[in-house]
């Protein structure tokens, strides 16, 4: 047996929080008996000031080499009782936080033996975990300041002029051959008119005006290497040509894609049915042709006086098929069309199916509106669709109104617009190159939705707009900027400090069996010889850290630190333990 | 000793959780003023697919009654076929179960994501109910 080690225990009462349900003073005393403990003491908040200073004293008089605070969830205080021990130069790795209010006093509220046992059991397997951790240190890596923004829709265009007033150098990668994505030739948009075209015309003069922008367009990205702030990134421009581009971050603003609806899905293919994109260009382009933006509209030389909407294509389908998601910006573009209609046509009928309005916040005004100047708004149920049928001169569209009895009505229409949904932009390559986390929906993923909603897993990778997931215009310009903030706050400070907690290769018992090679999806495990023995080899600064290359290898041979096969065992075996009170 | 103080309630559950998904869905249980047995605890990890399944024996070796593994499921951040992988190391963990004399139903995986609080107390409830029912 090797010496015992040195811990300090802090028990929190949290004023009440965890001490009204939990004999606080039982388990400190009981604890205060495990041979790796040096000190035990309650203290009403271990999070203040006080409580902190108290710590650091304690650290520095006993000679802890070890600590552990039972109080709340490691979400609120786990930083901070790092910090503690990182300021009385305890290496912040051999500090653990053992949660007894939210997984223990607020759960069992009702059962004060039950919470103080299990309790005493919580804070035993800190103490073991404590005991079996070693000194760590984060790995410091210097930072370049400038990023790669791949997608030059809104959202990149707007990033890379922010970024680049932020003193960072950005290449803008555009894979069509003009910027401006979904919106390039796009006509007015909502809420306020402004048109789609314009604006991206204005980001385009802005960005021209800055010269520590480049863009480059016909240009994809091909390979990446290196990790949060030293990223090789190679682009393929349009002249077939390579070029290696040295990023510290990456922003990927790659947007979406309309959903295409099948032949025959609500008529599609029959003259007269097209999707909301194609209505728009329609329109669009009969206003650039040099017809006036009022008058008459038609479609193939035939006047338009009735459209039916059917909305919701490709959007909420059934559990079972791939797009069960709400497209968000469909419902408003949809009613802000009906308003571009009747400004240019007001006697033109115009009859919306829908599912569910959801024209949210502000855009509710512009449903009020349409309905206001004659719209029709009929509601059906998915499980009975409209349906288009064709033949005559007219389209004939039929639907069951659900707030009228749901009898079956007929609507002889001169066109037909599918509100298609938003689907992710086809990006394989991309993917697989970045490794980018995709979510259930294929669009992107980030790491938490509300609190780190633009950045993803691979550190230094972060992404905005509406490759996210459908988005508005200033929803994708939002997170964009947030995306922005985001780099400039990891490039700006020069360097990045990344967390310990990475795999560990134990090089004696490895036998190279390349198992955990293909367990690991971002080539953090890389084969080496050593001594003549091929052996796998774990790169700290391309570990993400979630350990799935653990279970894989059949030697046992890895560890990730800070969850090592020793602190989980030994945590076990604290938990099972009887607890009999001091 | 005090007398409030020989509680010994309901099956013992060793729990799995995950530091970005699943451990807050736990977290939130106390928060909203739920709860399940004491007899419940918890070990969190960083991803239910790095989990060993020699781990899992261990902990029945040890006494526990159950292991119950609160996986990521679609949610995760680190792997995108983590379900896959956790469901892969449940089925090895049962067998090394089978092979000590264990019965396999004593682990148990179900996705619980980081607002799940209420699908995991139900989720302890009924698992506790099947331990229960193994142990006559
Ligand atoms: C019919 C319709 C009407 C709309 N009306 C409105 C409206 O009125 N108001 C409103 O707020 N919103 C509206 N929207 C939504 C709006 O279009 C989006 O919010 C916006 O376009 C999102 O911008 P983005 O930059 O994220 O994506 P995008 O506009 O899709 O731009 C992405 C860019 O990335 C490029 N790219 C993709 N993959 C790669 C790659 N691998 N490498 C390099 N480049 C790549 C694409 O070529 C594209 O240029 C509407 C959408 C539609 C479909």
């Amino acid at each position: 047996m090797s010496e015992p080690r040195k811990i300090g225990v802090f028990i929190c009462h949290c004023g009440g929080n965890i001490s009204d349900y939990v004999d606080v003073e039982a388990v400190r005393a009981t604890v205060e008996q495990e041979p790796d403990v040096a000190l035990a003491r309650t203290t009403m908040f271990a999070c203040s000031d006080a409580s902190q200073q108290e710590m650091i004293e304690a650290i520095h008089k006993e000679g802890l080499d070890g600590m552990v605070v039972a109080s709340c969830s490691p979400k609120l205080h786990l930083y901070t009782f790092r910090g503690v021990a990182d300021r009385a130069e305890l290496n912040p790795y051999r500090y653990v936080q053992a949660n007894v209010r939210e997984q223990c006093s607020w759960s069992h509220r009702e059962d004060r033996a039950g919470a103080t046992q299990k309790a005493t059991a919580i804070v035993r397997a800190g103490i073991a975990k404590a005991a079996a951790s070693e000194s760590l240190e984060n790995f410091r890596v210097e930072t370049l300041p400038a990023v790669l923004v791949i997608g030059a829709g809104v959202a990149g265009m707007r990033a890379a002029i922010s970024l680049a007033d932020l003193g960072l150098a950005v290449h803008l990668i555009e894979r069509a051959e003009h910027p401006g994505g979904n919106l390039r030739t796009f006509g007015a948009t909502f809420p306020n008119n402004r048109s789609g075209s314009e604006l991206i015309q204005t980001l385009l003069e802005e960005i021209q005006q800055r010269e520590t922008i480049t863009l480059y367009t016909g240009a994809e990205v091909i390979e990446r290497s290196g990790s949060a702030g030293t990223f090789r990134v190679t682009v393929r421009l349009s002249n077939a040509e390579t070029i290696t581009v040295p990023v510290g971050a990456v922003i990927v603003a790659t947007g979406f894609d309309s959903y295409t609806p099948a032949e025959g899905e609500y008529g599609y293919g029959l003259p007269g049915v097209v999707t909301l994109p194609e209505f728009r260009r329609i329109l669009d382009e009969s206003n650039a042709d040099g017809q006036s933006s009022a008058g008459p509209i038609t479609v193939g030389g035939r006047p338009i006086k009735t459209i039916a909407y059917i909305y919701c294509v490709g959007s909420r389908e059934a559990e079972d098929e791939n797009r069960t998601y709400c497209s968000r910006y469909c419902c408003t573009a949809t009613v802000h069309t009906a308003l571009l209609v009747n400004a240019r046509d007001p006697s033109v009928n115009q009859y919306h199916l829908y599912r569910d309005m959801r024209t949210y916040g502000k855009y509710e005004l512009l449903f009020e509106q349409a309905s206001r100047q004659g719209s029709v708004f009929v509601r059906w149920d998915p499980d009975q669709p409209p349906e288009v049928r064709g033949g005559g001169k007219r389209l004939l569209v039929s639907a069951a109104d659900v707030l009228d009895g749901g009898d079956r009505m007929e609507i002889p229409v001169d066109l037909t617009v599918l509100v298609t949904g938003m689907v992710p932009s086809a990006n394989e390559a991309l993917v697989d190159t970045l490794k980018l986390p995709l979510g259930k929906t294929g669009f992107l993923n980030e790491i938490h939705t509300k609190l780190r909603p633009v950045e993803t897993v691979i550190n230094g990778v972060m992404i905005a707009g509406a490759a996210q997931g459908p988005k508005t215009i200033s929803e994708s310009v939002a997170s964009s900027l947030a995306a922005v903030t985001k780099s400039a706050g990891l490039l700006l400070k020069g360097y990045v400090d990344l967390e310990p907690f990475v795999a560990r290769v134990d090089a004696a018992r490895c036998t190279g069996c390349d198992e955990c090679l293909t367990a690991c999806p971002y080539e953090a495990l890389q084969k080496i010889t050593i001594d003549g023995r091929d052996v796998v080899q774990a790169i700290p600064s391309l570990c993400k850290g979630g350990g799935a290359c653990v279970p894989s290898c059949p030697e046992e041979a890895i560890d990730l630190m800070g969850y090592t096969n020793q602190q989980i065992t030994s945590m076990i075996d604290a938990f099972a333990r009887e607890v009999e009170y001091a | 000793m005090p007398e409030a103080h020989i509680a010994r309630t309901g099956p013992r559950i060793l729990v799995f959780s995950t530091n970005p998904i699943s451990d807050p869905g736990i977290d939130l249980v106390g928060s909203a003023h739920m709860r399940y047995q004491p007899g419940v605890v918890t070990i969190p990890v960083p991803c239910s697919s790095g989990i060993r399944p020699s781990w899992l024996l261990h902990a029945i070796e040890a006494g526990f009654d159950g292991v119950f593994i609160a996986a990521d499921g679609g949610d995760c951040a680190f792997v995108p076929d983590c379900t896959t992988r956790t469901a892969k190391i449940v089925d090895t963990a049962q067998k090394l179960l089978t092979e000590h004399g264990h019965d396999p139903q004593r682990i148990k995986m179900a996705a619980i994501c980081s607002v799940c609080a209420e699908p995991f107390v139900n989720h302890m409830e009924k698992f506790s109910a099947a331990l229960e029912a193994l142990e006559v």
